[in-house]
């Protein structure tokens, strides 16, 4: 008999178990050769037929043993089944899928084998309660004493501000014919779309994937007229793209190490654009207090020359080392940032959402050389490439409260709007970017951030409920978050940017679906009564409208 | 809807002409209230022009608060008026005890003050006659600024005239200028202080329809002025945004249309002026207004104006002859009072226009 191995890593503590139906297959082979991580494999069964007879001498035993080939799922700590379901998608006959098993313990197993944190890409898993955003409905309708608006008749000014704003006291004009002439010069705005593609840096991505991204921008920008900006993530920017007119549309992020800088100040003489901003990332909100985490797997030949590095996990530290302080970083990295380039581009900052928050923005706000161009804010909610499952699960802030926080306490200094806010982590983790968008809008931000959506939109067939989840493996199986050429190649990058154009294109028509009802041509930032809850506590920590 | 309407008038005018402007304007249950602010003042006030004049509803005891704290101050009163009350049956009004007019001597301290000096003083005597006579539950401080008067009552407007015997004109109690509104506020208690027209160191603004950006302006001004108070009325808020733009900042009229209704970034781009349209737009967004309103607004010079919000939601014609300028939130106030005008020069203006009234009654259009 043989022996239990029961320290084993078995079929049913794996997240996702692979259910099989042998009499559909076709033995084509598609599964196994579709399945990135590995985690199906051909095997074959012994399968053994007894039947008794009876004769004239009585009973005989009568055996048939044969061979079949099946599709096998492979038990490991690596090479396991994510549930993407790609298998399902190739297999012509419908024999193959995975279903998620509700009793895994990989976790506990995969920790127990390797000494190792568990790590993975993705957001949260862990969902206690349902999203505040979607407890909070657009209550206050325009009814006769002010008039809805025509979503598709009016028109809207969609444009929110990017770059240090100034109280009106603080700005030096002089009067001349009746006409007021600014006297000096004043920190640089830019007026853009209230939705920022955000921070997914060429590395994380394939390519392929960012490229197409870029030029969805490009699209929404020059033939849709969808002021929209892209933020490039930590990861340097192809230098192409750094000489084109097309710079303006990227705001360039530097993080603490500082990836792919060495080529973007190489190629600061031959710009002939101005990127659209800087964005200084201090934290994010997936994994806060960390720093960004690039798998050697990932760290390609391309990869390399981009960001300047060898082939090496690449892990940013999870602080700027030369920084200790808020007033330091002003005095050092933003003012170094603004000078580079010779103060025409916002400079912002990005923190994940903390308990904190509010004491950075206020420190801020007093900064008396009036140099930060922007507060982004990323609550838990937001996606990552790569992180230890500890942080992605257990640490982080919900970006709501903490935005509405940074506002009041902007409202309370009378200086609301002088630092534009930004709010990241879980925008349109609903499937709605525009009611998300116009929520935090009307709660004090001035716009938001999206990342994971846009992966979505390129066909990322991972969720919040343990699918997938593989972009730090090198794996992805639809080509997004791979530097794989196999698997890059599955990804499409004109439907991909067609994808995202189309999903902005009604975000746009959606946003405006809801500012005309409250009557708003333009943005309304701070505009909190026109919400409503009928949660009471939602109500009373955001203070809006409780209703029931 | 609110009705309202301004007259400015070369001659000295009684406040039965802006009660006939708004009579013709009522329409159905629209009778909530009436509130008139005048300036420059004719009659027994025409003497006292460069003194305060307290205008303040109250009971006996608000009376004496007052008179003491504006002793305390140093305050001297010169004049006492009260107008003519005509009690009868029936009238549909909620009248205080006294309505008192009163125009008082500056301290002796302040006799060589400069004018700010003088204008701080001012308000911060008004906040703190309307702080003490909150307080008590005593009456209410309208105004307290040289040149001007104010009432407001609660009521229908045709009573309230009545009452005060307003429908029949003397030369006592006269104006060249005269802002009025009938129904009040529907969105919040009908409270005295939530009546238009308001006024604020010599401006008045009086508006219709609804500020829907009233939450953001108010968080905004709280922190601007010391004299930014009440918000009993969304409407205030037009009131402070054209103090804030032309007294304290002291930026031409104009830019009060480009505070609150600024044009689109795409427009703006067209423009030479973009930077400075620009700023402002990006710094005073928290000002914007984005409700369906005409704003009337008076500016201490007595400049008059109207403009409208940036969707042109709310009525408002500007009609006149050679002697008077009549705005008014519908053409049937206009056609009351002057009805032999040539009714061509009436200005409807459109949503990126401000009309501009001067003292010698010439019109200015100015586009935005």
């Amino acid at each position: 008999m043989a022996a239990v191995k029961i320290n084993q890593l078995a079929v049913d503590e794996l997240p996702w178990t692979i259910e099989y139906d042998r009499s559909k297959c076709a033995m084509c082979g598609k599964c196994v050769a579709a399945c990135s991580f590995g985690a199906l494999k051909v095997d074959v069964l012994k399968i053994k037929k007894t039947q008794a007879k009876v004769d004239e001498d009585g009973f005989t035993k009568e055996e048939e043993t044969w061979a079949q080939p099946y599709i096998k799922q492979v038990v490991s700590h690596t090479n396991y089944c994510r549930g993407c379901g790609i298998c399902k998608k190739v297999c012509a006959n419908n024999a193959i899928k995975p279903v998620r098993n509700e009793r895994e313990v990989y976790g506990t197993r995969y920790r127990c084998a390797t000494g190792e944190s568990v790590k993975r890409g993705g957001r949260c898993n862990i969902h206690t309660e349902g999203r505040t955003l979607d407890k909070i409905k657009v209550g206050r309708i325009s009814q006769m004493t002010d008039p809805s608006l025509d979503a598709l008749r009016h028109t809207f000014d969609m444009r929110t501000p990017l770059g240090r704003v100034m109280s009106a006291e603080n700005m030096t004009f002089d009067v001349k014919d009746g006409n007021l002439e600014l006297k000096s010069n004043m920190p640089t705005n830019r007026w853009i779309y209230p939705i920022i593609i955000g921070d997914m840096s060429i590395g994380a991505l394939s390519w392929r994937m960012w490229e197409a991204v870029a030029i969805a921008t490009a699209y929404l920008n020059e033939e849709l007229g969808i002021p929209i900006r892209m933020c490039t993530g930590e990861g340097g920017i192809p230098e192409r793209l750094l000489k084109s007119r097309y710079l303006k549309y990227m705001i360039l992020q530097i993080a603490s190490g500082h990836f792919g800088w060495d080529r973007i100040i190489n190629s600061m003489p031959d710009m002939i654009e101005d990127p659209a901003g800087i964005l200084i990332k201090i934290g994010q909100g997936a994994k806060p207090g960390d720093g960004g985490l690039l798998m050697a797997k990932k760290v390609v030949k391309h990869i390399q020359e981009i960001r300047g590095v060898p082939k090496s996990d690449l892990l940013s530290p999870p602080n700027h080392q030369g920084l200790y302080s808020i007033e330091e970083s002003v005095q050092k990295m933003f003012l170094s940032m603004n000078a580079a380039f010779k103060f025409k581009v916002p400079v912002a900052i990005k923190v994940a959402a903390s308990s904190t928050s509010v004491s950075v923005y206020n420190n801020l706000l007093r900064d008396p050389y009036n140099i930060v161009g922007g507060f982004f804010l990323d609550g838990l909610d937001g996606g990552t490439g790569a992180a230890h499952e500890i942080s992605l699960n257990h640490t982080g802030h919900p970006i709501v409260s903490k935005l509405r926080d940074c506002y009041l306490a902007a409202v309370h200094q009378g200086k609301q709007g002088q630092i534009p806010l930004w709010a990241g982590g879980g925008m349109g983790m609903n499937g709605n970017l525009a009611a998300d968008t116009f929520k935090m809008i009307c709660l004090g931000a001035n716009g938001v951030f999206a990342g994971r959506l846009i992966l979505q939109m390129a066909g990322c067939v991972g969720n919040d409920f343990g699918k997938c989840n593989a972009c730090n493996t090198d794996l992805c199986p639809v080509g997004i978050a791979t530097q794989n050429p196999l698997l890059v190649n599955r990804l499409d990058i004109d439907r991909v940017a067609e994808n995202i154009v189309n999903y902005f294109k009604a975000t746009d028509t959606e946003l405006k679906k809801l500012l005309a009802p409250v009557g708003n041509s333009s943005l309304p930032v701070g505009r909190s009564d026109a919400l409503v809850t009928v949660d009471k506590n939602v109500a009373e920590r955001l203070q809006i409208q409780h209703v029931c | 809807m609110c009705r309202i309407g301004a007259i400015k008038s070369k001659k000295y005018i009684h406040p039965s002409k802006a009660l006939e402007l708004m009579r013709s304007q009522q329409k159905g249950h629209d009778n909530s209230g009436f509130a008139f602010v005048m300036q420059d003042l004719g009659g027994i006030f025409e003497k006292y022009k460069d003194l305060p004049t307290l205008s303040m509803a109250c009971t006996d005891e608000g009376m004496r608060l007052a008179e003491s704290i504006l002793h305390s101050i140093g305050f001297v009163r010169v004049l006492q008026w009260s107008p003519e009350i005509c009690n009868k049956d029936g009238l549909n009004i909620e009248p205080m005890p006294n309505y008192v007019f009163e125009v008082f001597q500056y301290p002796k301290s302040f006799k060589y003050a400069p004018d700010d000096e003088k204008q701080e003083l001012l308000v911060d005597t008004r906040l703190k006659l309307r702080k003490a006579l909150e307080e008590a539950d005593e009456g209410y401080v309208y105004s307290f600024w040289p040149d001007v008067v104010m009432l407001k009552e609660i009521g229908d407007p045709r009573d309230i005239g009545t009452y005060f015997n307003l429908w029949h004109p003397n030369s006592d109690f006269t104006a060249k200028i005269i802002t009025a509104q009938c129904r009040q506020n529907t969105n919040y208690d009908i409270v005295r202080y939530a009546a238009h027209p308001f006024f604020l160191q010599g401006y008045t603004a009086l508006a219709n329809g609804e500020n829907t950006f009233y939450e953001k302006n108010k968080l905004f001004q709280e922190n601007l002025y010391k004299g930014y108070i009440g918000f009993e009325s969304d409407s205030q808020c037009f009131l402070y945004t054209l103090h804030y733009i032309h007294k304290i900042l002291k930026w031409p009229l104009k830019y009060y249309k480009h505070t609150v209704t600024p044009l689109p970034y795409s427009d703006i781009q067209e423009r030479q002026d973009r930077e400075v349209l620009l700023r402002i737009k990006a710094s005073l967004s928290n000002l914007e207004i984005n409700g369906p309103n005409t704003i009337i607004g008076v500016t201490p010079d007595g400049t008059m104006f109207t403009l409208c919000d940036s969707k042109k939601l709310r009525p408002v014609v500007v009609a006149r002859t050679d002697d008077m300028v009549v705005i008014s939130s519908e053409v049937t106030g206009a056609n009351e009072i002057l009805p032999q005008r040539n009714i061509e020069d009436d200005i409807y203006p459109n949503e990126r226009e401000m009309v501009v009234v001067d003292n010698n009654l010439e019109v200015e259009r100015w586009q935005q």
